[in-house]
C-alpha cells in the first residue's frame, strides 16, 4: 500500500488534470481549481521543510567543523536576521524591506552580471574555429552578432545581383535554420514530457517514487 | 426587431438608432452564460455607453418606456421585472452574461445611450444556456491524445511480450558509468543538481527518474553523492530516491541526507551556492539535468573551471547552447525524457519509449506530408490546415 497509494493517487489526479481539459463540465473545473489552491497551501508548508534541512545542514557543518564552517555561521545569521525582521517590523516597512533591497538584490545582481564574463569564456572555446561545425558555429554567430548591432545595419553586400544587408542575413539565420531547429527540439520535448505523463498516470514509471528497479 | 424608443431630454445630435440584438448560447461552457450580439446604434462618438438589460423568461417591452426620461428609464424598466446584467463600452458589440443557469431561458434587450437620448431594442427571443459536454476546440488534442495513448499501451503490450525493442545509443548517457566511475577514482563526490523547478514540472520529473539511476551507480561504487534543491517538495522526493537507489545496490547506510539538502529558493542565490559547493567540494562529476534558466552557464562554467567531467540534460531549448559548449555531454530535449528508460532498459518502460519515437515519425511524415500538399494544390492544404485547427 506504501507505493499503491501514490500510484492510484496519481491516477486519479492524472485522470482528472486529463479530463478537465477537455470538457467545460463545472465540476471538473471546480476539481482543477481546488487542487490549484491546495498546490499553493502544500507549497507553504513545504518551506518548514526546506527551512528545516537548511538549518540542519549548516548546523552538521558547525558541529563537525568542517572546511569553511564559520560561513555557515553567516547563513544562519542571515536567516535568523530576515526571519526576525518580517516577524517584528512586517514585511512592507522597516528592515525587511531594507534587507531585500540592500542585501539580496544587489547579491543577486551581482550573480547575474558574472554571466557576461562566463559567455565570453563559453563563446571563446565554442568559436574556435578547431572543426568544420566549430566554423561553421563561428561564421553564423559572428553574422548574427553584426547583424544585430547598429553597424550591421550599414553593411550590405551583393549576392548575384541581388542587395542583401547583415540585418537580412542575421534575421534569416534565426528565423529559418535556428527555428526550424527548435522546433524539431520542441517537438520530441513535447513528445517526451506526454509520453512520460502517460508513464505517470498509468503507473509504468514509478521511479519518482523510489522504485528504481 | 427594431425599436426606437426616444427618450430624451433633447434632440440627438447625431444618427443614433436602437440597436439589433441578438442573444445566443455562449459556446464551450456548462451552460452558465448567453452571449449578447448586436449591431451598433451609430459612430462610438455619438454613443456614451450600453447597457444590457436581462429578464428570465418570456417579455414584452414595458408600455410606459415609450414616454420615459433618461433618468426613469432605469426604475420603469426595473419595476417590469428587469435587471441590469451589465454595462458595455460604445465600441463593444457584445457582451456576454455570465452565472446564468441552464434550467431558465433569458430575454435581453440593448439600452444604447446617446450623449443625450437613450434608443432601446426590443426584447430578444427567449434563449436558453446550453450545457456542453466536450469542448469541440480541443478535438484534434483529444484524437492526438487518445492515438498517443494507444501507442504506448500497444508498445509496453508488446514489451510485456518480450519483443525486442531497438533504442538509439545515446552518448550523454553512456557516459554516466564512466564518470561515475571516474569520481570513484579521484575519491571525489558526484554533484547532481535536478533543475530549478518544482515537482509539477515534467523535466524535473525526468531528472529525479535519472538520478534514481545515478545513485544506483554511485551506491554500487561507494562514491558520496550530493544534491542541492532550490525547491523544498524535490528535495523530499530526491531524499526518498536516493535512500531508496542505495537500498536497491545494498548501500542503505551510504544515505546522509544532509547530502540532498535545500538550499535557496533565489535563482542566483541557488547558483551561488552550488558554484560554491563546487569550488569547495570539488566534485570530479556533474550532472544538470532538468530545467534551467540563466543559471546553466554560471553552474556549468564553473563546473568546466573545477576540472569536473560534466554532463548535461535539458528541454529548455534557449539554455542548450550553453550547456553544449561547457559541458563534455549533453542530453538534448526529448533525450532528458528518455535517460530513466535508457538507463533502466526496463521492457515497460521501453516500450513507451517506443511510442514516441513512432509519434515523432508520424509528425515528421505529417510535417513533410502538408508541405508536398502546399506546393500541389494549396486550396486543399489550407482545407487540411483549417480541419486540424
Amino acid at each position: 500500500m506504501k507505493r499503491q497509494g501514490p500510484i492510484i493517487l496519481a491516477f486519479t489526479i492524472g485522470m482528472l488534470m486529463l479530463v478537465q481539459f477537455f470538457t467545460p463540465a463545472a465540476f471538473f473545473k471546480q476539481a482543477y481549481n481546488i487542487i490549484l489552491d491546495w498546490k499553493q497551501v502544500v507549497l507553504g508548508f513545504t518551506f518548514i521543510l526546506g527551512t528545516w534541512s537548511l538549518i540542519r545542514y549548516h548546523y552538521t557543518k558547525i558541529s563537525r567543523r568542517r572546511e569553511n564552517w564559520q560561513y555557515s555561521y553567516v547563513t544562519l545569521a542571515g536567516l535568523a536576521a530576515t526571519v526576525t525582521a518580517a516577524l517584528v517590523w512586517k514585511t512592507a516597512t522597516g528592515p525587511y524591506p531594507w534587507l531585500f533591497n540592500n542585501v539580496q538584490v544587489p547579491m543577486q545582481s551581482t550573480m547575474f552580471s558574472l554571466l557576461a564574463f562566463f559567455v565570453a569564456s563559453a563563446s571563446y572555446r565554442a568559436f574556435r574555429a578547431r572543426t568544420f561545425h566549430a566554423t561553421l558555429l563561428l561564421i553564423a554567430g559572428a553574422l548574427v552578432m553584426l547583424g544585430r548591432v547598429p553597424i550591421g545595419a550599414y553593411l550590405s553586400g551583393s549576392v548575384f545581383g541581388v542587395k542583401i544587408s547583415l540585418v537580412e542575413i542575421s534575421d534569416w539565420v534565426l528565423n529559418v535554420p535556428n527555428a526550424a531547429a527548435k522546433r524539431g527540439i520542441m517537438i520530441g520535448v513535447g513528445l517526451g514530457m506526454t509520453a512520460t505523463a502517460i508513464k505517470i498516470v498509468l503507473g509504468i514509471e514509478q521511479t519518482y517514487l523510489g522504485k528504481t528497479d | 426587431m427594431v425599436i426606437a424608443v426616444v427618450a430624451g431630454i433633447a434632440p440627438p445630435t447625431a444618427a443614433v438608432t436602437a440597436p439589433e440584438v441578438d442573444v445566443s448560447d455562449t459556446p464551450y461552457d456548462w451552460g452558465e452564460s448567453l452571449t449578447i450580439n448586436w449591431i451598433p446604434s451609430g459612430p462610438p462618438d455619438s454613443i456614451d455607453h450600453y447597457e444590457i438589460w436581462r429578464r428570465a423568461g418570456w417579455a414584452m417591452l414595458p408600455a410606459p418606456i415609450g414616454q420615459a426620461h433618461s433618468s426613469s428609464f432605469a426604475r420603469i424598466i426595473r419595476e417590469a421585472g428587469w435587471h441590469l446584467a451589465g454595462t458595455a463600452s460604445a465600441t463593444d458589440t457584445v457582451f456576454i452574461d455570465s452565472g446564468l443557469s441552464s434550467d431558465s431561458s433569458y430575454v435581453y434587450l440593448v439600452a444604447a445611450y446617446g450623449k443625450r437620448s437613450i434608443r432601446i431594442s426590443q426584447p430578444t427571443r427567449p434563449a436558453r444556456p446550453r450545457r456542453q459536454y466536450l469542448d469541440t476546440r480541443h478535438t484534434n488534442i483529444l484524437l492526438a491524445t487518445i492515438l498517443f495513448i494507444s501507442a504506448v499501451v500497444f508498445f509496453v503490450e508488446r514489451a510485456r511480450r518480450g519483443a525486442n525493442l531497438f533504442i538509439r545509443r545515446i552518448a550523454g548517457l553512456e557516459a554516466i558509468e564512466e564518470a561515475v566511475g571516474r569520481a570513484t577514482e579521484m575519491g571525489r563526490p558526484i554533484l547532481y543538481v535536478p533543475g530549478l523547478e518544482a515537482m509539477d514540472e515534467v523535466a524535473t520529473v525526468a531528472a529525479i527518474d535519472i538520478l534514481g539511476q545515478v545513485a544506483k551507480k554511485a551506491g554500487e561504487y561507494g562514491t558520496r553523492l550530493l544534491v542541492p534543491n532550490r525547491d523544498p517538495i524535490v528535495m523530499a522526493v530526491a531524499q526518498q530516491v536516493v535512500r531508496e537507489s542505495f537500498s536497491a545496490v545494498g548501500k542503505p547506510h551510504m544515505f546522509r541526507s544532509q547530502d540532498v539538502f535545500y538550499v535557496t529558493f533565489s535563482q542566483f542565490g541557488f547558483a551561488a551556492a552550488v558554484a560554491g559547493l563546487m569550488m569547495r567540494e570539488r566534485p570530479a562529476t556533474n550532472f544538470f539535468m532538468g530545467r534551467f534558466y540563466a543559471e546553466s552557464l554560471v553552474l556549468a562554467e564553473t563546473g568546466n573551471a573545477t576540472g569536473a567531467i560534466q554532463i548535461a540534460g535539458t528541454d529548455a531549448d534557449a539554455q542548450l547552447p550553453f550547456f553544449i559548449s561547457a559541458c563534455d555531454y549533453t542530453l538534448i530535449g526529448e533525450e532528458l525524457y528518455a535517460g530513466s528508460v535508457y538507463l533502466s532498459r526496463q521492457p515497460l518502460l521501453l516500450g513507451a519509449l517506443k511510442a514516441q519515437d513512432y509519434a515523432k515519425a508520424l509528425i515528421i511524415g505529417a510535417v513533410f506530408g502538408v508541405v508536398l500538399l502546399y506546393l500541389i494544390s494549396p486550396e486543399i492544404a489550407e482545407l487540411v490546415r483549417k480541419a486540424f485547427g
